[in-house]
């Protein structure tokens, strides 16, 4: 391939990297081993995507990120549960939720720079751990929240089966693919060039006028918002909550994911997730200790792959 | 409250302190190894889970108290020296957040390996003899071993200190958390003193683990919450401090005792509480120097 050619496909790529990323995820479930694992992927790809606002384009580490994930699947069941709200309310409320937190949590996260704001947002998001699970009435404590039962959904009057794996897939990507859409124009907006601009050189954003601790502050509730997406529609996919959701494992998760795949990319979250899940899923069978390969994959990551497996292609692809 | 007496406060205080005494010890440990090579050690709850596990197998061998609380940091930083040799100092001058993640990463290599060599329950470690019951220290009776971990952060605390203010060694030390780059036109080897460093920051962290062995049952996952607590400390004090981490480290503790003694379901939550009110009047941490954060 010529460097012109490879080169044109690289923008090709960026303008049309939404419809890519749709047109790959619409024909995913037959890629999967598994309808399951497919829509699995599907949302901690979202939640990836939602982190590596932060991370990838705003240059911010956090390590809390399961509160928001956490808290948009607690909203999203609670409605549900408890109050009898109608799906698709339910997932507004759950994103509202993780609104909320993210909004507390950013406002006392960005009074701090550079390495502190990892410890703060893992501290902060502990914290969002315990009020959810000593809240034993609302979210069932250790248990986890039980009891979502969705079978039935209707969309624009018709009624569909929701325990059809295919059917499921489908529904919660027509909210995947809206978001990867809104994501993409936000990153391609001015809001997002000014995130760029304060991962490369904050001191120069900040000389250039623009109100940095803002910026920042608005990044992270809309990397909430998106994270509590992911969480709502992880509680409609798997019918319980898990306390576990909210756990630091989870938020460190997701740096995995991002790191795996490529975190300055579009792609590289979602291709962190498929591969952090088809490695569990492949590791589980083998050996009950699969967290000690991972640890040592993400390790080895650190050492010799910064870029992640997306981003290692991309070079690849570039030089060419 | 009913049966509240002046001495049951005091004696929560002092509960409090014992409890604080092992946020002091991690603290220490984290702010050491940060104010030295600028790194967030996220392995720092795991090292400390080691060091538990390595008290219980050493014990178990010699059933020896005292030459364990020797013997585990020795081990615990041998493996901390390993780790920034091949692991850490290849990070060197690359993004300052790559030592953090690497580290964590580890942290899930520790927990999974002691999973597999001690099993996933937790082990009873039992208050070593000669340290159990109870001393009447005038206000009521009071766990002997929790005295004992009170005086034993003490002595370390103050060691430490004549370490690093009085030693020729802690001058290099100090001098390097200053200004690395003049420390090598000086002709001194940084590279070495960061691995020490490093050493005894973990090696701190294994003797807050066995430690507090006693106090709770050691698990593979202890070190989890651990580490948020300890970051927790690291801010309120003022990361790079050492007086910041001591202060911070009581604080915490007395405010977790405090509230156990009155709002039982808030003490968990207290001491986040307590970190967010300190990010809102003062986010550089109570003696942290403002912009060392860069």
């Amino acid at each position: 391939m010529t460097a012109t050619a490879s080169a044109s496909l690289i923008a090709f790529g960026k303008r049309h990297r939404a419809a890519l990323a749709i047109a790959v995820l619409l024909i995913f479930p037959w890629l999967m081993p598994y309808e399951a694992l497919a829509v699995n992927i599907l949302v901690l790809g979202l939640y990836a995507v939602g982190f590596n606002l932060l991370f990838g384009y705003t240059g911010l580490l956090s390590f809390g990120h399961a509160a928001f994930l956490g808290s948009g699947a607690y909203g999203c069941g609670i409605a549900l549960v408890h109050f009898g709200v109608p799906w698709f309310g339910a997932i507004l409320i759950g994103v509202l939720v993780s609104v909320f937190f993210a909004a507390i949590m950013g406002f006392l996260a960005i009074r701090t720079r550079g390495i502190y704001f990892a410890m703060v947002t893992l501290a902060l998001s502990q914290c969002v751990y315990y009020l959810f699970y000593q809240a034993v009435s609302l979210t069932g404590g250790e248990n986890g929240l039980r009891g979502i039962n969705l079978s039935e959904i209707g969309i624009l009057g018709f009624s569909v089966n929701f325990l059809n794996p295919t059917t499921k897939y489908y529904v919660i990507l027509a909210f995947v693919a809206f978001a990867l859409w809104l994501f993409s124009r936000l990153l391609a907006s001015p809001f997002g060039a000014v995130l760029e601009a304060i991962r490369e050189n904050e001191s120069r954003a900040r000389a250039c006028g623009y109100d940095v601790a803002r910026v920042k502050f608005i990044a992270f509730v809309i990397s909430g918002a998106f994270c509590g997406l992911a969480g709502a529609l992880k509680a409609l996919h798997l019918s319980i909550v898990p306390i576990e959701t909210l756990h630091y494992l989870t938020s460190g998760q997701v740096v995995m994911m991002a790191l795996l795949g490529g975190m300055n990319t579009f792609f590289g979250p979602f291709v962190g997730a498929a591969a952090f899940l088809l490695l569990e899923d492949v590791l589980t069978t083998m050996t009950s200790h699969w967290q000690l390969v991972l640890g040592a994959v993400f390790v080895i990551f650190v050492l010799f792959f910064p870029k992640g497996i997306w981003g290692s292609v991309l070079a690849w692809v570039v030089r060419k | 409250m009913s049966g509240l007496t002046l001495d049951l406060l005091l004696l929560q205080i002092v509960t409090g302190v014992a409890l604080g005494s092992v946020f002091v010890l991690l603290a220490i440990g984290l702010s050491l190894i940060f104010g030295m090579l600028t790194i967030v050690n996220f392995a720092h709850g795991a090292f400390y889970m080691v060091g538990a596990y390595m008290g219980v197998f050493l014990y178990g061998l010699t059933k020896n108290f005292w030459l364990c609380l020797v013997l585990v940091p020795l081990g615990v930083g041998s493996i901390g020296l390993v780790v920034e040799r091949f692991l850490i100092r290849p990070l060197y001058g690359r993004n300052i957040d790559d030592p953090l993640l690497l580290t964590f990463g580890l942290g899930y290599v520790f927990i999974e390996s002691i999973r597999i060599l001690f099993g996933l329950n937790g082990i009873p470690f039992s208050t070593p003899a000669g340290l159990r019951g109870a001393v009447d220290i005038g206000i009521g009776h009071f766990p002997l071993y929790r005295l004992f971990l009170i005086g034993a952060t003490g002595v370390l605390v103050l060691g430490l200190w004549l370490f690093i203010e009085k030693t020729k060694f802690g001058l290099i030390i100090r001098a390097g958390a200053r200004d690395p780059e003049i420390l090598k036109v000086l002709g001194i080897d940084v590279s070495k003193i960061w691995l020490l460093v490093f050493g005894i920051g973990t090696g701190i962290a294994g003797l807050s683990g066995i430690l507090a062995a006693p106090l709770q049952a050691v698990t593979p996952e202890m070190g989890i919450p651990v580490l948020a607590e300890a970051f927790v400390v690291t801010v309120v004090g003022g990361m790079g401090s050492l007086i910041g981490a001591v202060t911070a480290g009581l604080m915490v503790g007395i405010v977790v005792a405090m509230t156990s003694l009155f709002m039982p379901e808030m003490a968990k939550v207290s001491i986040f509480l307590l970190m967010a009110l300190v990010l809102l009047v003062r986010p550089q941490g109570l003696f942290g120097r403002a912009g060392l954060m860069g």
